[in-house]
């Protein structure tokens, strides 16, 4: 079993600067949690604590129920992944992969069935040999994947281990990360900066801000339910759109009134959660995708229709993307392909409100 | 274009080489050739066999320890605070920067048997006084400490650099894969250090071999003769008895093993270029 159990955990660092301020987490056995923030959130720190590489300033630590404050990381039984891998110049791809088994002195015959197991799953059979310098950025990666699979050890920990790669082979690597935990189901720890990453991997996400943790839960959660603002605008590309807002008494029920006099109207099933904020000033967020164009015969429900004037329209191919402005406030919407949309012409455009946010802009909080 | 260095090579180098291989194959006198002989007659002197050992004994003993011992302090001042290691690295380079000839004198001074510092300190605490430059045995050791002394610094100012060149990372990885500070060292730092300690134990040596000041001053390769290595002989043998081929044949006695040493060295220093770097 190997949980991982982060109490009250706090980083300080000398004249008293907090990059990690007090943070619980509960990761259980098998799960692929990923710390995911901007840079500075405390996330690489948070990692490198549980690795045993940081001393944590308070708080508790517990790898597999045991409380791990002052054990040294050789004895925390964890393996970890480098954002510039990390591997050891001098050894070849085979040495590389052994060195933590041969300091556990494990059995010659036990060290080469693991390490060539590993080679066999991550496809470097062939590499062997060579040293770190002859390889290319992927397949470096691969072998500190490697390094850390020949351990078998209690937890994963990966830091930024992809933010290396160039585009393509980043999403490649990806894929091959997810599926090496489909086969090894270690429980894994994961931190990076990007969104797209931690979406597809997570089994539950961990958003972290200026030192704290803003929200957890699985993906489709944090996309459809974010906590707070920085949650919404930070899950999700492009971001969501924030708009300053009020919220009032229509004909026909609650409605967001925007600047320029756009009244759109609330879903009444938001009517019993939004009714004490009536009358406040308030953020409307709502995501690009739930900003489209107007169908011929789109009667969907809880559509609101507005119209706007496109600044910048940019065609993606599957999608095409239009940017305007509401009272100052760059609004990105997104749009069929197949629509006629161009710069400075009138583009009809369909709200669903059943998907929108109101956020409270005094504690940041999504109501 | 490369006219200028050819030019450069041919008269800084090339000429003055072949001119001291050519002198040390004339007779006495400098009217004869006389091929290999005077490395024969050297061979057959009980006294230059003498210096053939002493010099490798004085070599091989002072570089390893000025390695060693540059090792250790570099190891030290890598591990205190960034702030504080300006000084300390500056106070430990003072031995490199003084003239070793005058540095020496100091030496002498202390290893004076009567009346100096060194023999004082050992009575005081007990011990014996100590003939440092009467005794052979005593005399080639006080000529290895100086060289320690003044070449240990330069070791540790190169490793130190050394040191800062492994990424931190590296450690981490170790630490991570089960590594105690003694491994990490073993198995991380001193594999990534061999070029830089390839180089400088190379380059030490060849200097080594080659010095002269140390004991022109120290012992003047006294008592007997005992302590004389390559260049004090040759400055005896061709400067002041003035048998200037045999002087020459003496300084280049030890040149074609150094020679193939050296490329042996580098070409280890190459190859692992090529594969790490």
């Amino acid at each position: 079993m190997a949980q991982v159990t982060l109490r009250r955990i706090i980083k300080e660092y000398e004249g008293g600067v907090q990059a990690v301020k007090g943070i619980d987490l509960d990761i259980a056995d098998h799960e692929f949690v990923v710390l995911v923030g901007p840079s500075g959130c405390g996330k690489s720190t948070t990692l490198r604590m549980i690795a045993g590489l940081e001393e944590i300033s308070a708080g508790d630590i517990a790898i597999g129920g045991a409380l791990v404050n002052d054990i040294p990381p050789r004895d925390r039984d964890i393996a970890m992944v480098f954002q510039n891998y990390a591997l050891y110049p001098h050894m070849t791809v085979y040495d590389n992969m052994a060195f933590g088994l041969m300091l556990r002195k494990f059995p010659k015959a036990e060290i080469d069935r693991r390490v060539k197991e590993a080679a066999r799953i991550l496809d470097i059979g062939m590499l062997l040999d060579r040293k770190p310098k002859a390889l290319s950025g992927g397949q470096r990666q691969r072998v500190a994947m490697g390094r850390a699979i020949v351990r078998d050890p209690k937890v994963f920990l990966f830091d930024e281990p992809l933010s290396n790669l160039d585009a393509k082979l980043r999403v490649q690597m990806r894929t091959e990360i997810k599926k090496v935990h489909q086969t090894v189901k270690t429980t894994t720890i994961y931190v990076t900066h990007d969104q797209v990453e931690a979406m597809t991997l997570a089994d539950r996400v961990v958003v972290m801000n200026h030192g704290v943790i803003e929200q957890v839960g699985p993906p489709q959660e944090l996309y459809h339910n974010p906590a707070t603002r920085f949650v919404a605008g930070f899950i999700g590309s492009p971001a969501m759109n924030f708009i300053p807002c009020r919220l009032e008494q229509g004909g026909a029920g609650l409605q967001v009134e925007l600047p320029g006099g756009v009244a759109l109207p609330v879903p009444a099933e938001r009517k019993a959660r939004y009714t004490a904020h009536q009358g406040r000033e308030l953020l409307f967020g709502i995501r690009p995708e739930h900003l489209t164009e107007v169908r011929p015969n789109d009667h969907r429900d809880n559509m609101a229709v507005f119209e706007a004037v496109p600044e910048v329209v940019e065609p993606m191919g599957m999608e095409t993307l239009a940017h305007f402005r509401v009272d100052g406030a760059e609004i990105c919407a997104r749009l069929d392909p197949a629509t006629p949309a161009a710069p400075g012409r009138k583009l009809p455009l369909a709200a669903d409100m059943a998907k929108m946010h109101l956020i409270d802009p005094k504690s940041d909080k999504v109501l | 274009m490369t006219l200028p260095l050819i030019a450069v090579i041919a008269g800084l180098v090339a000429w003055p080489a072949s001119y001291a291989i050519y002198l040390a194959t004339l007779n006495r006198r400098m009217t004869a050739f006389i091929g290999l002989d005077n490395f024969d007659i050297l061979l057959d002197n009980e006294t230059f066999r003498m210096v053939i050992w002493q010099s490798c004994f004085f070599a091989v003993t002072a570089v390893l320890l000025k390695a060693l011992i540059g090792f250790w302090l570099a190891h030290m001042l890598h591990h205190i605070p960034t702030k504080g290691q300006r000084k300390w690295r500056g106070m430990l380079l003072v031995p490199w920067v003084i003239p070793p000839a005058l540095s020496t004198l100091g030496w002498w001074w202390m290893f004076e048997p009567s009346y100096s510092s060194i023999n004082w300190l050992l009575n005081a605490v007990g011990g014996p006084s100590i003939p440092w430059l009467g005794e052979p045995w005593w005399a080639r050791i006080s000529v290895v400490i100086v060289n320690v002394w003044y070449g240990a610094p330069f070791f540790m100012i190169m490793y130190l650099a050394a040191l800062k060149s492994v990424p931190d990372q590296l450690y981490e990885a170790a630490a991570i894969d089960g590594a105690t500070g003694w491994q990490g060292l073993i198995h991380v730092t001193l594999p990534m250090m061999r070029n830089i300690i390839s180089i400088t134990v190379l380059f030490s040596l060849i200097v080594t071999f080659a010095n002269y000041d140390i004991v022109r001053v120290l012992t003047n390769g006294g008592p007997r003769d005992l302590t004389h290595v390559f260049a004090s002989y040759a400055f005896q043998v061709g400067v002041l008895s003035g048998n200037i081929p045999r002087g020459a044949a003496v300084s280049l006695f030890m040149f074609p093993l150094l020679a193939v040493v050296a490329f042996f060295v580098l070409r280890g220093v190459n190859r692992r270029q090529r594969e790490m770097a």
